[in-house]
């Protein structure tokens, strides 16, 4: 085949599975009761993880394949350990074990994955749309986007959205105030599209340079009306007004380097005015929820008495990590009628 | 080809002249020889007869902006196919950049490339010479050399003359030969590690993007050192309103700028490296995001830049719609979007993207017919006028297309071996169906039963 692969029609729909979906690439085309199954089978997967014996035989004789161009140790051994947790086989791909090395293309690479019977490869790559370009090129075999560049970190974002859950109970209403490099973040899109399927309301917090310049002039239309209420994006590059009367406040990790592109003046500079510190805190309200996706830069963007103080839900964002993608993989890979649960 | 050719029934439009309908067009000893409305004289009977009923007749295409990757890309494209595939879309003239390997900053390589053009015997090829020895930026060519030995224009298009000293001495040097300095407008500091336009969608994809801003700045400062040097300035593949404004300003103002524009910015924006023209803020991505084949230099802008790019080209502020033919192989395209190598094979759809604009009402066919012939024809100057011209003795380089045909884009019958196109498997309506350079049939898509 000389030229491309025509585009699919929307992220196919797979009605014989209970996650009614092929893949899952972005949080982005989620519904607020698909996160709600989700959510609802993480419960049952954390009660596995309370046992002794941490082990169900639900994805039995299925093979999950793990393929990571980049560093990860969280993401990368949650997905293997829920994998295992389900009797699912699991087999890790270090992009630089592989054959990419050698020069072979994401889709080819792809394309053996599949022939080598893999049901799911998760996948992580530096560039954003990885994923997306995987999932037009494969068959049989399902993509999770395990994060890819700037664009998007799902299963990131669920961990983030069951973790608020879990302490808030429902989100719609509630002020989530992400701050630091959004522009650079994937988890900041993801956990946007899933804030607002929940009907959040999200104000954006860092430098003018670490906001895209879409979100900053037109921020307005990304709201997004639903069952959940109103879930809308407000931009505020003043952390300490942003900070009022926040229900949650997100952190991200700075890329240091960033300096090195005069995205901010300097470190010092960036932690007076973004640092997310008890001073500020004190602003949110008192029962503020504090999470940071990892790993912490910690003293920089959020100082260590924050980051393990009584408001830090960050031990549990971990903790949930196994859950939430045992979760997934059993509501992606099992069908319906299934009976060996 | 030594028979008279009489073409009979078409429809000519003509920038030098009014439309004629049932025009009979007669070719003879690879010059036009006459063209009347009607069914003329008596016809010559050794005469090929072409039966042009519910045709167009035109002269011929002249693209100023065509990489043909010979030498030295030659899995890419090759002068043979290039030029194959520019008469199948009714280019009769095709300017060669000069981003070839080696570079086209040599005589030795012109000579090449107008040898090859010649073996291969379709349209006619002009090579364009570099700006700088090696399209390095750091030295100026030989551009005495380059213009003696049939250069038509310098530029070291796929890259800027980002030095501005560089770009000073360029213009002022090669001031009075007549041909221009085309200059690719990008501001290299502005869109470090660009993918795609800053705008929305990258803001939604998270993909780093090049600004509008990165493209109006070199235009603006290319426009003060055309009034510094009085040099003949060509601005290549405008894709802003911004840019535009800049060389509507400078013509105001009288200076030598002319400026060209491609198919694809004033027919698609943005949205179509989402893999859907309609999308918006409020749907999920489809698993045709990302799509690497919308990857071209500049970027696909917004919808507003190609309606202000349509207001240029009809005003008059863009003198020329030129290709920017930039065919790659698969595997340049097939990667993730920041892997995938920059353009798209256009010039077997540029005719039909552009009828579409027609059909739309928003251009007419006479200004589009006039800004692919004596438009840029005007750009390399008043010594290139046949290439663009009906007028009886002139070489007989010419187009018939039917303007209501419908086809669907399928790349695998391109003639270019780049089959990078994001417009495959749409529905185009408008085909070229026959071509001629110096009276030689070198495309010919009219059924068998149309000659006489």
């Amino acid at each position: 085949m000389s030229t491309k692969i025509e585009a699919q029609e929307l992220k196919e729909k797979d009605p014989m599975y209970s996650l009614g979906r092929k893949h899952v690439l972005d949080l982005d085309d989620f519904s607020s009761e698909e996160l709600e199954t989700i959510f609802s089978s993480a419960d049952a997967m954390a009660e596995v993880m309370s046992r002794d014996i941490k082990k169900v035989p639900s994805l039995r004789g299925k093979i999950i394949m793990t393929l990571f161009y980049e560093p990860s140790t969280r993401t990368r051994v949650s997905f293997e350990q829920a994998g295992k947790v389900l009797s699912a086989d699991v087999i890790n791909l270090a992009a630089s074990a592989s054959s990419s090395t050698k020069g072979e293309s994401l889709i080819n690479t792809t394309r053996t994955l599949e022939a080598m019977g893999a049901d799911v490869v998760v996948v992580r790559h530096p560039h954003s749309g990885a994923p997306y370009l995987m999932a037009r090129y494969c068959d049989r075999l399902r993509v999770i986007n395990a994060g890819d560049g700037r664009h998007a970190h799902p299963t990131q974002g669920l961990v983030d959205l069951y973790t608020v859950r879990q302490h808030l109970g429902d989100v719609s209403g509630k002020k989530v105030v992400i701050v630091g490099d959004i522009t650079h973040s994937r988890v900041a899109r993801s956990n946007l599209w899933g804030l607002l399927a929940m009907g959040a309301r999200v104000t954006l917090s860092g430098p003018a340079t670490m906001i895209p310049m879409d979100l900053l002039e037109n921020s307005g239309t990304y709201s997004k009306n639903n069952n959940k209420g109103i879930g809308d994006i407000e931009i505020d590059t003043n952390l300490d007004r942003a900070i009022d009367s926040a229900d949650i406040v997100m952190a991200l990790r700075l890329q240091l380097e960033r300096q090195e592109l005069s995205l901010f003046p300097t470190i010092r500079e960036y932690c007076k005015y973004w640092q997310v510190n008890e001073t500020r805190l004190a602003k949110a309200k008192q029962n503020v929820l504090v999470m940071h996706p990892g790993p912490i830069n910690e003293g920089i963007e959020i100082t260590s008495a924050v980051a393990h103080g009584i408001h830090s839900r960050i031990k549990d964002q971990v903790k949930n990590g196994v859950a939430i993608r045992m979760a997934l993989l059993q509501e992606l890979l099992l069908p319906k009628t299934g009976d060996d649960v | 080809m030594n028979k008279p050719i009489v073409i009979r029934g078409a429809t000519v439009v003509d920038p030098a002249g009014p439309v004629l309908l049932k025009a009979q067009i007669t070719v003879d000893e690879g010059k036009i020889l006459a063209v009347k409305e009607g069914s003329a004289d008596s016809v010559h009977e050794d005469a090929i007869i072409i039966d042009a009923d519910n045709l167009t007749l035109s002269p011929g295409f002249v693209d100023l902006h065509a990489h043909l990757r010979e030498p030295g890309f030659e899995d890419k494209e090759t002068i043979a196919t290039g030029t194959k595939a520019g008469v199948a879309g009714g280019f009769t003239t095709l300017c060669a950049m000069p981003n070839t390997n080696p570079a086209t900053d040599s005589a030795a390589v012109v000579e090449f490339i107008v040898q090859q053009a010649k073996k291969a015997g379709n349209s006619r090829v002009y090579p364009i010479g570099c700006v700088t020895k090696g399209r390095h930026g750091i030295e100026l060519a030989e551009l005495r050399e380059l213009f003696d030995s049939g250069v038509v224009a310098f530029s070291d298009d796929g890259t800027p003359v980002w030095d501005s000293h560089i770009m000073q001495m360029a213009l002022l040097y090669s001031r009075e030969f007549g041909v221009p300095v085309t200059d690719h407008c990008e501001d290299l500091q502005l869109n470090q590690g660009w993918v795609v336009h800053e705008g929305w969608v990258s803001s939604r994809l998270g993909l780093p993007g090049y600004p509008s801003s990165g493209e109006e700045s070199m235009v603006a400062r290319n426009i003060a050192l055309a009034e510094l040097t009085g040099g003949q300035l060509h601005l290549a593949h405008l894709s802003t309103a911004g840019s535009v404004d800049l060389v509507r300003l400078a013509k105001a103002r009288g200076l030598r700028v002319t400026a060209e524009v491609t198919p694809q910015h004033l027919t698609m924006s943005e949205e179509w490296v989402l893999g859907s023209e309609t999308a918006d803020h409020t749907q999920a991505l489809t698993t045709g995001a990302y799509d690497s084949f919308a990857k071209v230099n500049p970027p696909l802008r917004t919808k507003k830049d190609a309606a202000a790019l349509l207001d240029g080209l009809k005003d008059g502020t863009i003198d020329a719609i030129a290709t920017d033919h930039a065919p790659h192989c698969q595997t340049d395209k097939e990667v993730t979007m920041q892997d995938a190598a920059v353009g798209f094979s256009v010039l077997e759809t540029a005719f039909a993207s552009l009828m579409g604009l027609v059909h739309k009402g928003y251009l007419d066919l006479e200004t589009l017919i006039q800004r692919l012939t004596t438009g840029p024809v005007s750009v390399l100057g008043k010594q290139f006028a046949e290439l663009a011209s009906l007028n009886p003795g002139t070489p007989a380089d010419l187009v018939i297309f039917d303007t209501n045909e419908q086809w669907i884009v399928d790349p695998d019958k391109f003639y270019s071996k780049g089959k990078n196109t994001p417009l495959q498997g749409k529905t185009m309506t408008g085909k070229v169906k026959l071509a001629m350079v110096d009276g030689k049939i070198v495309h010919n898509d009219i059924e068998s039963g149309g000659f006489g």
